[in-house]
């Protein structure tokens, strides 16, 4: 599903030149459910902008779904974005003045659906995340564990491939943090991939792989243990590049 | 798309109504300034007759050299009107296709048989070829032929103003009125007709040349034949000095008639030319004229060289526009804050794929949401404007008032300068709210 080789990310000012991701090598396959965590200013977030294609990298290959994202024009990477991938932040990002459903609603217009599909789609993913009943409510209305499901169902309404979880239990109480947890193995275990990237080690552990980056490197790699191992077809590993 | 966008503007107006009323009367005020100067520049530097701008010509013949002219004490000498000898010689050359000659005349015309108490009328005094060359518009009859203007026959046109005083607005074609002790039969009723600037006599009656046109019109020849005084514009020079008999008058180089003819082809016009250039030439061998100055003057030029359209108008226009442009300027500073204020917004939109193109649209139909109410509230402000200006000059001769009303064009102007004005204003802010990368807005968020 997701392939990087090689991949470097640098920023540049006037003075000084910071190296957020040095031959940074990294494969997920179709349907895993990986944790990435490391230390503040590791990566981890330039990282998840570069999959994400919200952000441009240096040098380096990166296939998504098969596909070469390196040269890709502005209107191509919206496209891939919009049809592939969901995101999950961990400030939630709704827009405050757009009721849940036309939040929802939101990746669904830039697809050009028609109205029927974009309505039936919007109610069946708030009905997977339980809140069919607010769909008129306003992200103010809602309690935070309740608009991170209004943001993940905003996410798994275009049926993406990918999603993409930006330490989504962040802003959460341990309580709704598990909920959250709970409901994105949820839609894993319906096919779709998950990289979830969290400081916490416990929510880390649930998921099947755990990606440790350090220094815009990938340092370790660990198996899930426990509860979240699955048989699996086929192998997803991780390659860390070295100095 | 474009419903979805024009829903998200009003939503972000409603996000911010302050600034988005802010915006809104910026662009309005700067609409508003420049109809308001627009409509009355466009009524009074406008052409009345501009579909014959190549056509017709005003006729001036100075026997005067310029150094002369300057020393004759009355400059406008020689620059606008003929003297009666050569209005009399020049319009009988039978080269144009249409030729007039005219004087305004003060006379009371008395209704027959009624003889009610005599009405005080402005008279122009013409030929029956000005209401062919200047296109006027009949509601009864029509103009008298070359032989009442030979005759001169007793036969008047009368203005449709005067025709409902007199008759009620019926046709009175055939019924006399008395004029100067003669009994003038009325030949035909113009419709409402009210060229402004009134081009062809700019030298006479109430107003000036944004005066209204004459009540009556009789053959020229009745104003010699009658001894009746002009009452236009009347200029002599130290050579040519007004006398105090009216034979005097007509042989003097007095100037007060104006003369105008149809030269339709280029062919005409020179042979026209030759023939004034010609005439001039024998005029000043025979020792009458001292130079051979003679001019065909179209009627654009005409407006020009009597200073109808005033340089201060044009620079109020050139005004109007800095403003329009200050509160454009502003309009983008504003527009530019607020699109900056509401990036991150963008920026989930771009994560959620939309892409540069489409958060440029998005923005672009804000401004043109903003540039449509603008619009419509500069269109309500130019009508109270243009309503402040016919205050002002109510019952004053200045033409301001006279063209101070809304008009097609007016409204053309005001949506095709806001739509166009803000959209422009909206282009930069739009643009550069879809230029950065998305993960930029998302970690303000």
């Amino acid at each position: 599903m997701l392939e990087m080789h090689n991949i470097s990310k640098i920023y540049r000012t006037d003075l000084i030149e910071t190296h957020a991701l040095r031959e940074f090598s990294l494969q997920v396959a179709a349907g895993e459910f990986i944790a990435v965590s490391g230390p503040s200013g590791s990566g981890k977030t330039t990282f998840l902008n570069v999959a994400g294609l919200l952000e441009t990298f240096d040098s380096g290959t990166y296939k998504l779904d098969g596909q070469d994202i390196r040269g890709l024009s502005d209107n191509a990477r919206s496209r891939i974005r919009n049809e592939k991938i969901g995101f999950v932040f961990q400030s939630f990002n709704l827009i405050p003045d757009l009721d849940i459903f036309d939040n929802v609603d939101v990746p669904l217009r830039y697809r050009g659906m028609k109205a029927a599909e974009r309505t039936a789609r919007i109610a069946n993913s708030l009905e997977l995340v339980g809140l069919s009943s607010r769909m008129r409510h306003l992200p103010a209305q809602l309690s935070g564990g309740q608009q991170q499901r209004a943001a993940i169902a905003r996410a798994i309404a275009g049926d993406p491939a990918l999603i993409l979880a930006d330490e989504p239990t962040g802003n959460l109480d341990s309580l709704m943090a598990r909920q959250i947890m709970d409901l994105l193995e949820k839609i894993n275990s319906m096919g779709t991939t998950v990289v979830l990237v969290t400081h916490d080690p416990e929510l880390a552990r649930r998921a099947e792989r755990n990606i440790h980056i350090i220094d815009g490197l990938v340092a370790d790699t660990v198996p899930a243990s426990g509860a979240r191992r699955r048989e699996r077809q086929g192998p997803a590993h991780a390659e860390s590049a070295t100095d | 798309m474009l419903g979805y966008y024009l829903r998200l503007s009003l939503r972000s107006f409603r996000r911010a109504p302050g600034l988005t009323a802010l915006m809104v009367s910026t662009i309005a005020l700067g609409i508003a300034a420049c109809i308001v100067t627009l409509t009355v520049y466009h009524g009074m530097s406008s052409n009345p007759i501009w579909w014959k701008n190549g056509e017709l010509y005003a006729v001036t013949v100075n026997p005067l050299s310029p150094s002369q002219t300057r020393k004759a004490g009355d400059p406008a000498y020689g620059s606008s009107q003929l003297a009666y000898d050569d209005a009399t010689y020049l319009s009988g050359s039978g080269i144009p296709k249409r030729e007039t000659v005219l004087a305004f005349l003060f006379g009371a015309i008395t209704s027959t048989p009624d003889q009610t108490r005599p009405l005080p009328v402005m008279i122009q005094a013409t030929t029956g070829g000005f209401f062919r060359m200047f296109d006027v518009p009949f509601r009864y009859g029509g103009p008298w032929n070359a032989a009442a203007d030979r005759g001169p026959e007793p036969v008047m046109v009368l203005s449709h103003r005067e025709n409902a005083k007199l008759f009620g607005g019926t046709d009175s074609v055939g019924r006399t009125l008395l004029w100067s002790g003669h009994r003038f039969r009325i030949v035909g009723v113009l419709a409402p007709w009210h060229p402004l600037p009134r081009f062809y006599d700019l030298s006479a009656g109430d107003g000036g040349p944004f005066g209204r046109s004459a009540d009556a019109f009789i053959p020229f020849q009745w104003g010699p034949t009658l001894r009746d005084w002009p009452a236009g514009h009347m200029s002599c020079s130290s050579q040519g000095s007004a006398s105090s008999t009216y034979q005097g008058l007509l042989g003097s180089g007095c100037t007060w008639i104006g003369m105008w003819v149809e030269l339709p082809t280029r062919a005409a016009r020179r042979h026209f030319r030759a023939f004034l250039q010609a005439y001039a030439a024998a005029q000043r061998k025979a020792g009458i004229f001292h130079a051979v100055n003679t001019h065909l003057w179209t009627v654009s030029q005409w407006l020009s060289l009597h200073h109808i359209v005033t340089r201060r108008s044009g620079l109020l226009v050139n005004l109007a526009f800095a403003l329009l442009t200050v509160c454009l300027i502003n309009t983008l500073g504003i527009l530019l804050a607020k699109f900056l204020r509401g990036a991150p917004l963008a920026g989930i939109r771009r994560a959620l794929g939309a892409s540069r193109r489409q958060v440029f649209a998005q923005h672009l139909v804000e401004a043109g949401v903003l540039s449509l109410a603008g619009a419509a509230l500069g269109l309500a402000l130019s009508a109270a404007g243009l309503a402040g200006v016919r205050l002002l000059y109510r019952g004053s001769a200045a033409a301001y008032g006279k063209f101070a009303h809304f008009d097609p064009i007016g409204i053309a102007w005001a949506l095709a300068l806001a739509v166009v004005a803000t959209i422009v204003a909206g282009l930069y802010p739009a643009w550069r709210i879809g230029r950065r990368p998305p993960a930029t807005y998302l970690k303000s968020q």
